[in-house]
């Protein structure tokens, strides 16, 4: 019993920083139709701009650890508009293929810079916030993965109220709906799909963050395994919805921390991709996506 | 990824095979072939990890290697020829070495390969060095499949047989450990080898295996696979990687509160380990490897005394044997009286001489018995225990 709740709590903070990221992704997705595949080196990049502002900042505080984490998710924010303007908005327009082979290109664009600027090797990331153990019981409670779940819940909920509360986050909303008839209601559609990518690429910019802080140890590689896993999550909790991201995130971080715990370890990911196929198959719309009718 | 090699390496032996029946057609002293022609530098090619996730065992290695090569130039080179190292990077990635490897024997026509760290490039390499008829040393490569692939490839350190035995010993005798849980990469030659070749003599002491996970390189989460350990409540944990995930398990290990020593093989060796896990985790943690600089003995003081003026650091056990692995190329060399190929690699089947890790001696399967030592982690730094004899 006791290592079925720790297996759930490992789940859950593994589970959390695939919701950060597979938010990018579905939210991109749902106001361009496309996925951006350098979003998990947006990810990486969050991480390294922690990495390179914690000792400035004084990393080990609670203060400090919330001041780079914004830093990193600013910078992140930052790289999200620049690759949006530079190389998808010229793309406006023309088929979603190219657009997803841009993608591509800057993907790689990224990581090869990164291994030039940042350093090919694995850097140790620094602790940023206080690190203590709590035992409850025979769980063991690691105040990392405490944080994890803390921030990402709080961001989720940042977010909600954005898309929902806001002017922007109707906008973005109706950009998403249709976006011609959004253009024709007077929203700004190249300023909303600019905001979409900022704050994606912040919520992956934190997401890298964390996923350094739980595992500490960093390369210009870093992003391209979550990144993937991720975009399972947001295909598998139904593209384009918020919630089916954050669910299907927690999905595939449970499965895998189970699946890792049992002897069938060396199956981790063909389980988890097992399992998309399996759901897709049977919805193909993802968990709490809705049918759409393609228009031509 | 086994099952597609074959083919892959047939076509390939045979591409070489019609090249050396080519090449053979010309007279022998070709000056197209400055490897194998009796006048001009003898070049040596030597492949590492410079870069990438095991880059600190390429790193230093190749230090090794360099100052060997430059103790030889001093020596006024060999043969009273001129020598060159030609070096190259894998960056860490699967595939890589076979590509550098061809590149060595079909156009720098190199009198001998030496490289790699991890058994799984190695292997890579080895083949092709075998069907072109080119020796090549591999410095610390454990794992024994590696010199299995035929009569041209050799090493100078210890086999992961010898290795997981003494693990076995030490875990049963020193730490006492009784029940053992094992962690090991499935994507590593190396780390699956060790991890079998602790656990028949563990088991056949008399220890429990009470379980054993798997995980892959490049992962980063391992709490999962730890909590099962944590959960099959065992007295000590092998976990025979690469340090860069090593380092992450004995930090989530310690994180989870799982006390009981961590323990492996020369993998664990660079200073990263501790960068990544942090001394406090590393306590309680011990691993084999070849070669300390902390050993009392003067011909490993003079080695240490050389890296530190040449690098301004110590030389770790990759460093050595890089070391040795070029001197062992210069005796044989030396002792063939020639850099044709086939005279190397005669000689190299007889190396005997003392280096910097003890006496190298080459038995028929081109493996080296060397005594091995034993390293924990205290205050930051690494600690040498004791030295295991074979």
């Amino acid at each position: 019993m006791s290592e079925f709740l720790q297996q759930l709590l490992n789940g859950i903070s593994m589970g959390a920083i695939y919701a950060l990221i597979a938010l990018g992704y579905t939210m991109v997705y749902g106001v361009l139709r496309f996925i951006n595949f350098a979003h998990s080196d947006v990810f990486m990049v969050g991480s390294f701009a922690a990495f390179h502002v914690a000792p400035r900042l004084g990393s080990g505080a609670v203060a400090g650890g919330m001041a780079i984490l914004c830093v990193a998710m600013a910078a992140s924010a930052l790289l999200g508009m620049a690759i949006e303007k530079l190389a998808y908005k010229p793309l406006r327009g023309r088929s979603t293929l190219t657009v997803l082979i841009t993608a591509i290109g800057v993907s790689l664009l990224l990581q090869n810079v990164g291994q030039k600027v940042f350093g090919a090797e694995p850097k140790a990331f620094p602790a940023i916030f206080p690190s203590r153990t709590f035992h409850l019981g025979t769980v063991v409670v690691n105040s990392t993965q405490l944080v994890t779940i803390a921030t990402t819940l709080l961001l989720l909920a940042a977010l909600h109220v954005v898309v929902h509360h806001t002017r922007v986050g109707i906008a973005m909303r109706a950009v998403s709906f249709n976006a011609t008839a959004a253009s024709l209601v007077g929203i700004n559609n190249d300023r909303i799909i600019s905001f979409t990518f900022a704050l994606g690429s912040a919520l992956a910019g934190a997401g890298g963050v964390l996923y350094a802080l739980n595992y500490p140890s960093i390369d210009p590689l870093m992003g391209t395994l979550p990144g993937l896993k991720a975009f399972v999550a947001a295909v598998l909790g139904g593209i384009g919805n918020l919630a089916g991201a954050a669910l299907g995130g927690l999905v595939i971080g449970l499965v895998e921390t189970f699946v890792s715990g049992t002897r069938l370890s060396t199956y981790r990911d063909a389980i988890a991709f097992g399992i998309l196929i399996a759901i897709l198959l049977f919805r193909p719309a993802g968990l709490l996506g809705r049918d759409r009718v393609e228009k031509v | 990824m086994k099952s597609p090699a074959p083919a892959h390496r047939r076509h390939f032996i045979a591409l070489v095979a019609a090249g050396l029946v080519l090449a053979g057609c010309k007279p022998s002293d070709d000056a197209g072939k400055p490897g194998a022609a009796s006048t001009g530098a003898i070049v040596v090619g030597e492949f590492a990890s410079l870069h990438g996730s095991e880059a600190a065992f390429g790193q230093s290695s190749h230090k090794g290697t360099e100052l060997a090569f430059d103790v030889i130039r001093s020596n006024g080179g060999l043969l009273g020829r001129e020598v060159r190292l030609i070096t190259e990077d894998n960056q860490s990635k699967a595939g890589e070495s076979a590509t550098i490897a061809k590149k060595f024997v079909s156009r720098d026509h190199v009198v001998a390969v030496l490289g790699e760290v991890a058994s799984g490039r190695s292997l890579e390499a080895a083949p092709i060095c075998q069907a072109a008829g080119i020796p090549m040393i591999s410095p610390s490569s454990t794992n024994p499949k590696v010199t299995e692939v035929g009569d041209h490839v050799f090493r100078v350190c210890f086999t992961d047989p010898f290795q997981g035995k003494l693990l076995a010993d030490f875990a049963w005798k020193s730490l006492k450990v009784r029940r053992v849980a094992i962690l090991a990469d499935t994507a590593s030659a190396y780390s699956v080898g060790l991890a079998d070749f602790f656990r028949q003599p563990f088991v056949a002491a008399g220890g429990t295996v009470v379980t054993e996970v798997k995980y892959a390189s490049r992962d980063k989460d391992f709490k999962a696979q730890l909590t099962a350990i944590k959960a099959a409540a065992p007295d000590g944990l092998c976990v025979p990687g690469y340090y860069t995930e090593v380092g992450l398990i004995v930090k989530q290990a310690r994180e989870l509160g799982l006390t009981v020593p961590i323990f492996g093989g020369d993998g664990w060796e660079a200073p990263q380990l501790i960068e990544i896990a942090g001394s406090e985790a590393l306590k309680n943690t011990f691993y084999s490897t070849h070669f300390s600089p902390a050993q009392d003995n003067p011909a490993v003081k003079a080695f240490v005394a050389a890296f530190k003026s040449k690098f301004n650091e110590v030389p770790d056990a990759m460093a050595a044997l890089g070391y040795d692995s070029a001197m062992a190329l210069a005796e044989a060399i030396k002792k063939a009286g020639s850099t044709d190929p086939a005279k190397v690699t005669a000689a190299l089947a007889a190396t005997d001489f003392v280096g910097v890790t003890g006496r190298t001696k080459l038995d028929a399967q081109r493996n080296a018995t060397k005594p091995a030592v034993i390293i924990t982690v205290e205050n930051g730094g690494f600690k040498f225990l004791q030295t295991v004899e074979p």
